[in-house]
């Protein structure tokens, strides 16, 4: 009886153990790819580095157009995406019953999550640029990845939906609330934090993608910025920007990175840490709004 | 409230119908990634001559992708590491588009094995045919049988994957049939892990563009190659600048082109960029590592451009080896 015990505590000793090691080799990884890229491309990081244009020296070479066209794709992914798959998921959750049909919609946001996203690319191309004859602009980019991350987006709301517990829904309803009431004022504020957790991994995925972009036709060399949203003429606001050509910041690196010069190389390296920054500040404004939002719940 | 609210968006919707009709012309480029580093210096260099008014974009979907935009009209300019293949000028005439063919500069290929290797001194391009080609899958395995003498041990090959115009072109050069090659090799699309490859294990060898070897000199060594053909210069010629320009690091020396539409050459902006790209062509290919064409070349190639020829010097039948461009354009003419 005692050896039993014996045995099940030094299995729990070896996991214990284990689960550590396999824990830090996560992050071990994670730190030599950081050291390496910051000791490589963090000399490199300038001003300049920001706000120029590619060019076939490597010192003179900036990441101006990309990181430009980063921030537009990166916006229009957002706004399609969030709502369209918030008001989905809000949907399937809250007052779609249960049927084949909604089965059948459940399984394929599923399996749509796993597909490469190359395949998304193409649809992106046959229904955007082709069919809708966006060409191969910015809007055309931006709701190609939208796509790809709304299968994410929905399933992670509908995870945050379920945890918010019946009985408040039950509550809203007997007092006399409207399902929409309900899911507006009690349900959606409860599951706020979930929901954006949801999105901020959906976007630092899409942020990340190269092959969709270079299949829907993002370029590589570009000197120059799409139209600026804002102009100096009334009303102050102008969408053409919306059909410019584009490049984004992973396609620049992957040119850096394959080009024969070592300077290009610590140009991407330097392009990796940019990029790496507006992921971990898209993260951190995550945080920061889960953290305000769980304060406000009491319950 | 809401009649106010209709009319803004009904402002910003005729903005965006205004702003779109008065675009700003761009001259549109795509295609092979070989190509890219001279294209990109060219535009680099017109964009400042011309202060920015004249746009140029270029996109790197490789020679073939590059090929399926330009055919539809949709690119002004198509870079290519390889001449038009016989479907793609099919699809060409399907999209009604005419082109004039521009070799534009040579790149090498250098076959490349680890600075540890102190056996193989030079290679016949039999040798590397017995190595690379089909049958080899499987059965060429060791050093010591591709020469008696040489080591006894398993031999690693690295090369470009075959997606690639310079694996089409190896392929064309050394077996003799575009495309046809062992299949048991490490590939890679990024010439700089090929590069990391050779550069770590003492019985490799492999090949890419010589730019990556004259960067990465320190890490590799140069296998010369001998073609056997005493008019391409005595025995093994090593891969070098030098060597290419030539013409007698044979058969491992490529042309690349650029093909510009015909319809778009009559565009004043496209006929501008083409002539400042002919007149610097030379320059900036050495600029980005790679091998100008002889001087006389280039004129040859401004008048094939002035007087609008169009076609392919190739027959239309893609990869073609150790042909020499100047006297090529002057049957072209």
């Amino acid at each position: 009886m005692a050896n039993k015990t014996n045995i099940n505590v030094l299995w729990d000793k070896i996991f214990k153990v284990s689960g550590l090691i396999v824990t830090l080799l996560g992050l071990v990884v994670l730190a030599v790819l950081l050291i390496d890229i910051f000791s490589e491309g963090f000399s490199r990081l300038s001003w300049d580095f920001i706000t120029h244009y590619p060019s076939r020296h490597p010192e003179r070479a900036g990441i101006l157009s990309s990181l430009v066209g980063t921030i537009w794709v990166m916006a229009i992914t957002a706004a399609l995406a969030i709502p369209i798959g918030v008001m989905a998921a809000i949907y399937l959750e809250e007052y779609a019953k249960k049927s084949w049909l909604t089965n059948l919609i459940e399984i394929n946001i599923a399996n749509l999550a796993g597909v490469p996203s190359v395949i998304y690319g193409l649809l992106g191309l046959g229904v955007f640029v082709n069919f809708l004859a966006l060409e191969r602009s910015i809007i055309a980019g931006g709701a190609t990845l939208a796509l790809l991350a709304l299968p994410i987006i929905i399933m992670s709301t509908r995870e945050a939906l379920r945890a918010v517990p019946p009985s408040i829904r039950e509550a809203s309803l007997a007092l006399g609330a409207s399902r929409w009431q309900t899911v507006s004022t009690m349900v959606l504020p409860a599951a706020i934090p979930g929901i954006l957790t949801g999105v901020i991994l959906s976007l630092s995925r899409a942020i990340g993608e190269t092959a969709p972009l270079i299949v829907v036709g993002a370029l590589t060399y570009i000197p120059f910025l799409p139209e600026s949203p804002i102009t100096g003429e009334f009303p102050f606001i102008s969408l053409a920007g919306l059909k410019d050509p584009f490049s984004v910041l992973p396609i620049q690196i992957f040119n850096w990175v394959s080009r024969p010069q070592h300077g290009f190389i610590v140009n991407a390296a330097a392009a990796i840490i940019v990029l790496l920054t507006i992921t971990f500040m898209m993260n951190a404004v995550a945080v920061w709004l889960r953290h305000k939002y769980q304060k406000k719940i009491r319950w | 409230m809401r009649n106010g609210l209709f009319t803004v968006l009904a402002l910003i919707f005729l903005t965006v119908a205004v702003t779109e009709a008065s675009a700003r012309s761009i001259i549109k480029i795509d295609g092979s990634s070989t190509v890219y580093p001279v294209t990109e210096a060219v535009a680099e260099e017109f964009q400042a001559e011309t202060k920015g008014k004249i746009r140029v974009t270029i996109g790197v979907s490789g020679t073939g992708g590059g090929f399926k935009k330009f055919c539809t009209g949709e690119t002004d300019i198509s870079n290519a590491s390889r001449p038009i293949k016989p479907s793609e000028v099919t699809r060409c005439k399907e999209g009604k588009v005419e082109y004039i063919e521009l070799p534009i500069s040579y790149d090498g290929l250098a076959v490349v094995v680890n600075p540890a290797n102190d056996w193989a001194a030079h290679m016949t391009t039999g040798e590397l045919k017995k190595l690379w080609e089909p049958a080899a899958q499987g059965t060429v395995k060791k050093w010591s049988q591709v020469r008696d003498g040489w080591p006894d041990k398993e031999i690693h090959l690295f090369a470009p994957g075959v997606d690639s115009g310079t694996f089409d072109y190896f392929t064309e050069a050394i077996v003799g049939k575009s495309g046809a090659s062992r299949g048991d090799y490490t590939a890679s699309e990024d010439d700089n892990v090929l590069v990391q490859g050779i550069s770590t294990d003492k019985y490799a060898l492999g090949f890419f563009g010589v730019a990556y070897y004259e960067y990465n000199k320190d890490k590799l060594k140069i296998v010369p190659i001998d073609d056997g053909n005493d008019a391409n210069g005595k025995g093994p010629v090593p891969a070098s600048y030098d060597n290419v320009l030539r013409g007698t690091y044979q058969p491992l020396s490529r042309p690349l082109f650029i093909y510009v539409s015909k319809k778009s050459s009559e565009k004043p902006e496209v006929k501008q960029f083409i002539e400042f790209y002919i007149e610097n062509a030379a320059f900036l290919s050495k600029d980005v590592g790679y091998v100008s064409l002889p001087e006389e070349a280039y004129g040859l190639i401004s008048k094939r451009f002035e007087k609008g020829v169009t076609g392919s010097l190739f027959g239309g039948k893609g990869s073609q080896v150790g042909v020499k461009i100047d006297e090529l354009l002057k049957k072209g003419l």
